[in-house]
């Protein structure tokens, strides 16, 4: 099959462009990851009125349409936009923006769900050790660092396979924004299905990859306790 | 400290997309908008690497029909357009969002179709033979289809152009029955859409020529000045939008009309296909309705 000749002899175009879309979504999620995590942990440890609700919509979000956000950023930070003066659209900052956005929900979301998952013992003993909000917070999250790791993981999943931020926004530049989907997109309507294939086994094999690894972490963890 | 917590990723973040845009700005780029048809045959690519080398910069080729490349320039997102509808293009001068409109190349679009020619249209003029498509595929919708791009590209500006030659309404032609259908996606999808539903469907040459290998339809009519389709290349206004790269829009646009892009044009795919899949506009300008300024070389347009 030549799907897998282009890949064993590395043709230069495939590595290219797989590299580059592991940079991007790599960045995105953790960028979302710096501000959704500490941002699950105040949502799950506040009390505030509508909680359960935010809580709901957060999750309703998990399955946002890509291209809806495409379309939100795209208006964002295009130059009549008010984020225009950044000069973001059409590049891979941009890219990493707007994929950043569209995995925070399921960032923010299944930090949510770690955190609750570690028994009131430990907030407890922190707080009659005097610790602060933001230290009960970095302690949980420590505690809860193998599910906290698997949603930074599947951010990156869902940032690498996603398709409608990254054209709406990247453009599907060659040599500067083009990555694996948005290839496969463009291979695809151009007739090259063995160049596709190629790019989607990649694809494929790169989740294989990151779910092995989530694996022996949580493995591990479960090891030592 | 919760607050400060979320003072410092709103930093992170803000310096994180900083950095990167500073990133991304490591030598100039030049941001073009195209139609899908000069960059899925491979034109641009080829134009890409030679410009690149020889003004040591990036061309940034974003491809998508006509509409959205207006689009893109009316907001400002990109330097310079490469379309092909000239009702549009003349629009967008008028508004003050293009500078000056440059006839780059040219070619046919061709009415394509299953080769036994279930419709009949052999030997017609385009607009009698989409009428006969029409009659054909409302009489009988599953032996003569008719595969629309549906999308606001040229080619599609252009379908609609022919429906009105023909004497019909084009929004009562697009509802009219499963005779019709829209595809909404580009010129090599469309092909492909229509090469498994055995339909008609109006293709520009070099997209159609480029694909034709894993293609069982063939060009039932071609040629006419209906089916005349001139690329023109503007660069945007920098009055409008003072972050255009006016100077390498400019640049681009004149070696385009250079002899040497010229020649880059009129010989691209003869090695691939044994025919170019462009004529170069210079020479011509006359035949495809360009008046001498809009072939004039170098484009005398300023960046102020």
């Amino acid at each position: 099959m030549r799907a897998l000749d282009l890949i064993a002899s590395r043709d230069p175009q495939v590595v290219e462009i797989t590299l580059r879309a592991i940079f991007i979504s790599l960045s995105s999620a953790f960028l979302a990851g710096v501000i959704c995590i500490p941002l699950g942990g105040i949502i799950e440890f506040r009390r505030f009125w509508g909680k359960r609700a935010l809580i709901n919509l957060i999750q309703t979000f998990y399955s946002l349409p890509t291209v809806t956000v495409g379309l939100l950023v795209f208006l964002l930070i295009s130059r009549s936009g008010p984020l225009g003066g950044l000069n973001l659209l059409f590049s891979p900052s941009g890219m990493i923006f707007g994929q950043a956005i569209l995995v925070s929900p399921i960032m923010i979301g299944l930090t949510i769900t770690a955190l609750a998952g570690v028994g009131s013992p430990v907030r407890d003993t922190a707080k009659s050790l005097g610790a602060t909000e933001m230290q009960i917070i970095i302690t949980v999250i420590k505690e809860a660092r193998v599910a906290v790791i698997a949603a930074v993981l599947l951010g990156f999943g869902r940032a690498l396979s996603e398709v409608g931020v990254a054209m709406m926004i990247g453009g599907n530049i060659r040599g500067y924004t083009r990555v694996l989907t948005t290839a496969i997109a463009l291979e695809t309507s151009m007739g090259n299905l063995e160049l596709s294939m190629a790019l989607g086994i990649i694809l494929i094999c790169i989740s294989l990859a990151v779910n092995l690894l989530l694996n022996r972490f949580q493995g591990r963890q479960e090891w030592r306790s | 400290m919760a607050r400060n917590f979320l003072k410092m990723a709103l930093v992170l973040m803000a310096l994180s997309v900083l950095c990167s845009a500073a990133w991304a700005v490591d030598g100039e780029r030049l941001k073009v908008a195209t139609t899908t048809s000069l960059q899925d045959t491979g034109l641009l690519d080829l134009i890409k690497d030679k410009f690149d080398e020889k003004y040591n910069v990036s061309l940034d080729v974003v491809s998508g029909g006509t509409g959205i490349a207006i689009q893109y320039g009316e907001r400002g997102d990109v330097d310079v357009l490469m379309v092909h509808d000239k009702e549009r293009e003349l629009k967008f001068i008028k508004d003050e969002q293009g500078l000056e409109r440059r006839c780059i190349a040219y070619n046919y679009f061709l009415l394509v179709g299953p080769k036994d020619d279930p419709a009949g249209i052999k030997g017609m003029n385009a607009s009698s033979a989409m009428a006969r498509i029409m009659e054909k595929g409302l009489a009988d919708p599953a032996k003569v289809m008719f595969v629309s791009r549906g999308d606001n590209s040229g080619t599609h500006a252009r379908e609609k152009l022919i429906w009105k030659k023909a004497g019909y309404n084009y929004s009562a032609v697009n509802t009219s029955g499963p005779w019709y259908i829209e595809a909404g996606q580009g010129m090599g999808a469309t092909l492909n859409m229509a090469n498994e539903k055995q339909a008609y469907t109006i293709s520009d040459m070099s997209t159609f020529m480029a694909y034709q290998g894993n293609l069982t339809l063939v060009p039932i009519i071609d040629g006419g000045s209906d089916l005349l389709n001139v690329y023109v290349a503007m660069a945007v206004n920098p009055k409008k939008h003072p972050n255009v790269n006016c100077k390498l829009a400019n640049e681009f646009i004149n070696y385009l009309v250079s002899d040497e892009g010229q020649d880059l044009i009129a010989s691209y795919g003869t090695e691939k296909f044994g025919t170019p899949l462009f004529s170069a506009a210079s020479g011509s300008c006359e035949l495809i309705g360009c008046s001498a300024a809009e072939c004039a070389v170098p484009t005398s347009a300023s960046c102020w």
